[in-house]
């Protein structure tokens, strides 16, 4: 011990101008700091992730709460919040054995038993891993489905970027789209967050008549119905909201799930 | 004493870091908008100015010259990190509206300032007394500025309405521009200029002067 200590002298007696004595106090700066950093961090995780959760949710609401005559919908229907579901990506299904309320998406997409990795070819949205059951929030009413919400998410210029998508009851129409995440530049791709620009989704169309998605973000005026302009500056963010819609309403995402209401609704 | 009491009260106005050194203030124009917005800021900064002084002036016999910024820099940066955590876990809302501008402190050339000409040269209780003072003074340059880009862009005070604005049925039309960054810029260009009329020792010599020859030119 009191060698040790001797040693943790020397190391200080040793002239400023020591390269050792630059290299080593670098490093316990270093040390000490990334300990400080990381168990700040790991403590502060479950506090900040409990708002993050609750502003979701908040916005789910919100957004529900905005769409035109569905508050009328669900009084009518006498409920006020949508039914959560599980499906089951890969056939559309539903699963029933889970109890959706405990569902953690951000765990279930990290544990190998509970997800898939995806190929770089199939992966435009940049997730690399997703869960293979994921949530979604209907509203029915008389046993007729009035509105899809399906969450999803994509890595946008440097951050992700996590949103709700609200699909009408033909499945190909957009209800709404609400940013719920994102940590794009401030000013520029942060403005995805702003309801003028989520509000030009209203009424755009995620695929043509033969069912190809196309939905799409774009730097030019938009024509097509399914194109969406782009904010200006944001360009990268803008395709990365794109691509995340284009995955996860394609045959990797909720492609499946929506051929099954399609088939079940005719 | 005396000279305690000195190091506290100098930055506030004679020694201001922002109205004298013109340092930090982007973060002064950014987060400015609303009086509640700055007073947070000015919160984070002066612990974090604290803080890192109190740190770097009890290990400053130890830091090499060759490294001393690599160090400086990564306890403000550590310091930072941990404010903005705390910030996102109790302080939400408050710190979705300051989005960035907590993070940006580690380049905020103020505390790296008087890490650099203070606290490596000092003792911890000068330190200290020098990094509160600065802080003060950087408090009161935002609290006026945000104060008055508040009152005038929004006619609230701290999100309580003060005036009665247009559309609320009142007489007083919000200045729009308050809420733009050009506003803090005007403001914080004022408030330069009334210090140094009243303080002419702040004026700076003018760099070039014309000659009499070229203005006629």
């Amino acid at each position: 011990m009191s060698e040790r200590m001797g040693l943790w002298r020397r190391f200080l007696g040793l002239p400023n101008t020591d390269p050792r004595k630059a290299f080593g106090v670098t490093f316990l700066v270093a040390l000490v700091c990334a300990l400080v950093v990381s168990s700040a961090s790991v403590l502060l995780k479950p506090v900040q992730d409990a708002h993050v959760e609750r502003e979701r949710q908040a916005r789910l609401a919100a957004m529900v709460a905005a769409l035109p005559a569905m508050r009328e919908l669900m009084e009518e229907a006498g409920v006020d919040a949508l039914e959560t579901r599980l499906v089951v990506l890969e056939t559309g299904d539903y699963e029933t054995a889970t109890d959706p309320a405990g569902f953690d998406p951000v765990a279930a997409a990290k544990d190998p038993a509970t997800s898939i990795a995806l190929p770089p070819e199939a992966d435009p949205a940049g997730l690399k891993r997703i869960a293979t059951v994921a949530p979604v929030h209907l509203l029915e009413r008389d046993g007729r489905l009035a509105l899809v919400v399906l969450p999803v998410s994509g890595v946008g210029y440097q951050s992700l970027i996590r949103a709700y998508l609200a699909l009408e009851p033909d499945l190909v129409t957009i209800a709404a789209l609400t940013i719920v995440e994102q940590g794009e530049t401030p000013g520029l791709g942060a403005r995805i967050e702003e309801p003028d620009w989520q509000a030009l989704w209203t009424g755009r169309r995620i695929a043509e008549e033969a069912g190809r998605i196309l939905i799409r973000v774009v730097q030019t005026p938009a024509k097509e119905p399914y194109e969406v302009d782009g904010i200006s500056g944001a360009t990268r963010t803008g395709a990365g909201v794109g691509n995340m819609l284009a995955f996860w309403l394609g045959a990797h995402g909720f492609g499946p799930f929506l051929e099954r209401l399609k088939r079940e609704g005719s | 004493m005396a000279t305690f009491l000195d190091r506290l009260t100098r930055p506030l106005i004679d020694e201001n870091p922002v109205t004298l050194q013109i340092l930090g203030i982007c973060s002064a124009l950014a987060v400015t908008t609303t009086l509640a917005t700055a007073l947070t800021m000015a919160a984070a900064l002066t612990v974090v100015l604290c803080l890192s002084g109190l740190f770097i002036s009890l290990i400053r016999r130890h830091i090499p010259h060759s490294v001393r910024l690599i160090v400086q820099i990564t306890i403000i940066a550590s310091l930072v990190i941990v404010i903005d955590g705390l910030l996102r876990a109790y302080a939400f809302e408050m710190s979705r509206r300051l989005s960035v501008f907590v993070g940006l402190i580690v380049t905020n050339c103020l505390v790296l300032g008087r890490a650099e000409s203070f606290a490596m040269k000092n003792p911890v209780l000068p330190t200290l007394a020098d990094a509160f003072g600065n802080g003060l003074g950087y408090s009161l340059v935002l609290i006026v500025v945000g104060t008055l880009r508040e009152l005038l862009g929004a006619g609230t005070l701290l999100g309580r309405p003060v005036v009665a604005t247009v559309a609320e049925g009142g007489w007083f039309e919000p200045l729009a521009l308050m809420q733009r960054a050009p506003a803090a810029f005007f403001i914080l260009g004022l408030l330069v200029w009334a210090i140094r009329a009243l303080r002419r020792s702040q004026a700076e010599a003018p760099d070039y002067r014309l000659e009499a020859a070229e203005e006629e030119r």
